[in-house]
C-alpha cells in the first residue's frame, strides 16, 4: 500500500527541479520581454541643503533635479541599460558641510552610481572630497568656488562656471556697459556675505577685478549669513555715496538689503550684482517689484533663445515654483550625469567618470555649447547678464543672447 | 571715525530693533519669572505665530497690525493648553524634565512646520511698508515705528496688569511663594497656565510686528530666541522693565557695534555685554538679588 502510494506521487526534489526548468524555459522562450521590462534602476544620489539657512535654495535645487529625473524616466530611462529608470536617492546636507559628508557616506552604502549636488561651495568642497574617497562621480550643480575643481579630484565635474570666470566676465561686461553709456559710474562699493567660501572668495576677486578695471573701489562691506539688519550697511553706503553698488550674497539677505536701500531712499546710479542671490529671481521680482527694478546681475542664466528652456520653465511654474537658477542648474547636472551613464552603458562608477571626462553633451539649454571638461570644469560655461525691467528678467549681455538693451544708469 | 549723524542714525535704528527684541523677551521673562521654566520652545512658538499672522494676511487679507489682538489671543489659548496638557503633566515639577520637554516641543513644532509649510520663506508686504518719517539722519518706516510703539505699550500694559489686577497679584504671589499661594486659595495650576499663556501671547504680538520685516521660515525662531535669552539675563530674570531696557541696550549695542566693527564682528558686542553682566551683576540690571 505504502509502495503504491509512493510510485504515484511526485517527489519534492522532482517537483522543484521540474518547476525550475519550466520557469527558466518559460522565461527565456515564452516571456523574454517581461524579463527585460524591469531592469534594475540606476541609483543617483542627490544632495542639497533642504533645511537650515540655505533651505530655500536647496529646495529649489532639489526640485530641479527631480524634474530632470522625471523627464529622463518619461523619456524612456537609460536606453543603453535597457531603459533602466533613474532612481533618486535624496540627501539633506542641512546647510552644513559635515552633514553633506555624512550623506555621501550613506549614499555610498546605498550603492549610488553618481552624486549630484550640493548648491553651496562649502558643502560641495566637502562632498566631492568624500565622494572621491569611494570613487563616486560627483557633478556639482551650483557651487562656484574654484577650489572645487582645483584639487585634482578625478571624480568631480562642474557644468556651470566658477566664480573666477564669473567675476572676470562680470567685470568685462560692466566696463562695456559703462563705456557704452558714456562712463557715468566711476566709484563703487561692494557688499558681500562672509560666512561661506562663496562670499569671502567673491569679495577678493571682485575687489581686485574691479580695481584693476579702473573703478574706484571705495569699500567692501561684509555681513554674516543669515543677517537680519542692513541698516548700518545702508548708512555706510549713504555716507560714501558711490556711483555703483555691487552686492554678492544669498537670496534672503539680498532681498532685505534691496528693501533697506529702498526704505532708506538710497539710490545709487546702478546696482550691478555679481552672483547676486535675488538679483535675477522671479520670486524677488514678484514680491518686491519696485525694489527689484533696474537691478542688474551677472549670474547663471539660460539661453533665452532655446525653446526647451521655456518648456522647463512652464513645468516649474505649473508646479507652483519659481524658475530660479537653482532649478535649471540642478536640472542640467542630473541630465549631464544621465548622458554620461547612457554613453558609459554601465552603472559602474569608474566608467561614468570616464564618460563625463570625455563628455561633449549639447542637449542642454544653457549658453555653453557642447561640454568639454578640463580638470572637471566645463570650459564653455559662462554667466549671462540680466536686468529686471518691468515684470520680466531680460538678458542684456552678451549681444548674441540679449533680449533687451541695458538701462544704465537707472532713471533717477 | 564716522560722522555724528551716522552714529545717531545707527543708535536710532538699534533702538527700534531693540524694542522688538524686548517684546520677544517679555514673554520669556514672564514664563521664567513665574514658572521658573527656561522655555526652549519660545522661538518655535514665535515662528508658529508668525505663520498665523502670515496666513491671516495671505488668505484673509487681514493686516498683521489688525490681526495682532487675534493672534495674541490664539497664542494665549495655545500657551495655556500646552502648559496644562503637556508641560505640567510631563514635568512632574522637575526642572531638568521641563527643559527636555520644551526642547522636545520645539523640535516637534519646527519639523511639523517644515513638513506642512515647506522651507520656502514667506513675507507679508504691506502697501505702506516703505512709508515713514524722515528724521534727516535716517528714515524710519512704519514697521519699525509700529514695533517700537507697540513694544512700549505692551510692556506698560503688562506691568499694569501685574500690578493692579487680582490675576496679576496672584501671578506675583505664585512666583514668590508657591506653597503660600496655594494655602490662601490660589489655583496654582491655573495661574501657571495663565502665565504661560500670557508669555505666549507676547510672542503672538511680537510675531505680528515682525512679519512685515522678516520673512517667515521654520527656522526664524532661532534668530530671535537666542537674543531674547540674552535680553532676559541682562534685564534680570522675571523683570518686565528689565526686558525692555535690556532689549534696547542689546539693539543699540548690536547696531553701533556693527557700524564700528562690521556686521560680523559687531555681533560680539552682544556676547561681551552678556559676559560683563554675568561678571559684575549676575542677577541682571533689574533682577532680584540671589538669596
Amino acid at each position: 500500500m505504502t509502495k503504491k502510494t509512493r510510485k504515484s506521487q511526485i517527489s519534492r526534489r522532482t517537483f522543484v527541479a521540474g518547476a525550475g526548468t519550466a520557469a527558466v524555459a518559460t522565461g527565456v522562450i515564452g516571456f523574454p520581454a517581461v524579463l527585460r521590462a524591469a531592469p534594475q534602476p540606476v541609483n543617483l544620489g542627490i544632495i542639497h541643503p533642504v533645511t537650515g539657512f540655505l533651505q530655500q535654495a536647496g529646495a529649489q535645487c532639489r526640485f530641479g533635479a527631480m524634474l530632470a529625473v522625471a523627464d529622463i524616466n518619461a523619456d524612456g530611462g537609460i536606453r543603453s541599460l535597457d531603459g533602466a529608470k533613474v532612481r533618486a536617492q535624496l540627501g539633506d546636507a542641512q546647510s552644513k558641510a559635515e552633514i553633506g559628508v555624512a550623506e555621501v557616506e550613506k549614499l555610498n552604502e546605498r550603492g549610488v552610481s553618481a552624486i549630484v549636488g550640493c548648491f553651496a561651495s562649502g558643502i560641495s568642497i566637502a562632498t566631492t572630497q568624500a565622494a572621491a574617497k569611494h570613487g563616486i562621480p560627483h557633478v556639482v550643480d551650483v557651487g562656484v568656488s574654484d577650489k572645487i575643481v582645483q584639487r585634482g579630484l578625478k571624480n568631480t565635474f562642474r557644468f556651470g562656471p566658477g566664480f573666477g570666470k564669473i567675476v572676470k566676465v562680470g567685470t568685462e561686461r560692466l566696463i562695456e556697459i559703462n563705456e557704452k553709456a558714456g562712463k557715468p559710474t566711476k566709484s563703487l562699493l561692494i557688499v558681500h556675505e562672509n560666512s561661506t567660501p562663496f562670499g569671502s572668495g567673491m569679495a577678493k576677486l571682485l575687489t581686485k577685478g574691479l580695481g584693476d578695471a579702473g573703478f574706484d573701489v571705495m569699500d567692501a562691506l561684509a555681513h554674516p549669513t543669515p543677517n537680519r539688519d542692513f541698516n548700518n550697511i545702508v548708512l555706510k553706503i549713504k555716507a560714501a555715496n558711490p556711483d555703483l553698488v555691487v552686492p554678492s550674497m544669498y537670496y534672503n539677505e539680498y532681498v532685505l538689503f534691496a528693501r533697506t536701500l529702498e526704505r532708506q531712499k538710497v539710490k545709487p546710479k546702478a546696482i550691478y550684482s555679481v552672483l547676486g542671490g535675488a538679483a535675477s529671481q522671479y520670486k524677488f521680482l514678484k514680491e518686491f517689484p519696485t525694489a527689484a527694478q533696474y537691478i542688474m546681475d551677472c549670474n547663471h542664466w539660460y539661453n533665452p533663445k532655446n525653446s526647451d528652456a521655456f518648456r522647463v520653465r512652464a513645468a516649474t511654474e505649473k508646479a507652483g515654483k519659481f524658475y530660479s537658477y537653482e532649478v535649471f542648474t540642478a536640472y542640467h547636472a542630473v541630465k549631464l550625469v544621465a548622458d554620461a551613464i547612457e554613453r558609459a552603458k554601465s552603472r559602474d562608477r569608474a566608467a561614468i567618470i570616464d564618460a563625463l571626462a570625455s563628455s561633449t553633451w549639447a542637449g542642454h539649454f544653457m549658453p555653453y555649447g557642447p561640454t568639454k571638461f578640463v580638470n572637471g570644469q566645463n570650459q564653455g560655461a559662462q554667466p549671462l547678464n540680466t536686468q529686471i525691467l518691468g515684470d520680466e528678467i531680460e538678458v542684456i549681455a552678451p549681444e548674441e543672447y540679449a533680449t533687451a538693451k541695458a538701462v544704465f544708469p537707472r532713471p533717477a | 571715525m564716522y560722522d555724528f549723524s551716522i552714529i545717531l542714525a545707527s543708535v536710532i535704528n538699534g533702538t527700534m530693533t531693540g524694542a522688538v527684541y524686548a517684546l520677544v523677551a517679555l514673554g520669556l521673562t514672564l514664563i521664567y519669572g513665574v514658572l521658573h521654566i527656561i522655555n526652549f520652545a519660545h522661538g518655535s512658538m514665535l515662528m508658529v505665530a508668525m505663520y498665523a499672522a502670515f496666513f491671516l494676511f495671505a488668505a484673509g487679507g487681514i493686516d498683521p497690525y489688525v490681526a495682532l489682538p487675534l493672534v495674541a489671543a490664539l497664542a494665549f489659548a495655545f500657551g495655556y493648553a500646552l502648559q496644562r496638557s503637556v508641560i505640567s503633566k510631563t514635568s512632574h515639577g522637575r526642572d531638568e524634565i521641563i527643559l527636555l520637554v520644551t526642547l522636545g516641543i520645539s523640535i516637534v513644532i519646527e519639523n511639523a512646520a517644515l513638513f506642512f509649510f515647506t522651507s520656502n520663506e514667506r513675507l507679508v508686504t504691506l502697501p505702506y511698508d516703505i512709508e515713514g518719517i524722515d528724521l534727516g539722519v535716517t528714515f524710519l518706516v512704519v514697521p519699525q515705528l509700529a514695533a517700537f510703539g507697540a513694544s512700549l505699550v505692551i510692556t506698560f500694559l503688562l506691568w499694569l496688569f501685574m500690578a493692579r489686577t487680582d490675576t496679576g497679584k496672584a501671578i506675583r504671589a505664585v512666583a514668590k511663594e508657591r506653597l503660600g499661594a496655594r494655602l490662601v486659595g490660589i489655583n496654582v495650576d491655573h495661574i501657571f497656565a495663565i502665565s504661560f499663556g500670557i508669555g505666549t501671547a507676547c510672542v503672538g504680538a511680537a510675531a505680528c510686528l515682525l512679519v512685515p520685516t522678516f520673512p517667515v521660515t521654520p527656522q526664524i525662531g532661532y534668530v530671535f530666541v537666542l537674543i531674547a535669552f540674552t535680553v532676559v539675563v541682562l534685564g534680570g530674570m522675571g523683570s518686565f522693565v528689565g526686558a525692555l531696557i535690556g532689549g534696547l541696550i542689546i539693539g543699540i549695542a548690536e547696531s553701533v557695534g556693527g557700524l564700528f566693527f562690521g556686521e560680523t564682528l559687531g555681533k560680539i558686542s552682544i556676547s561681551l555685554i552678556f559676559i560683563l553682566v554675568l561678571l559684575f551683576r549676575p542677577t541682571g540690571l533689574f533682577g532680584q538679588r540671589l538669596r
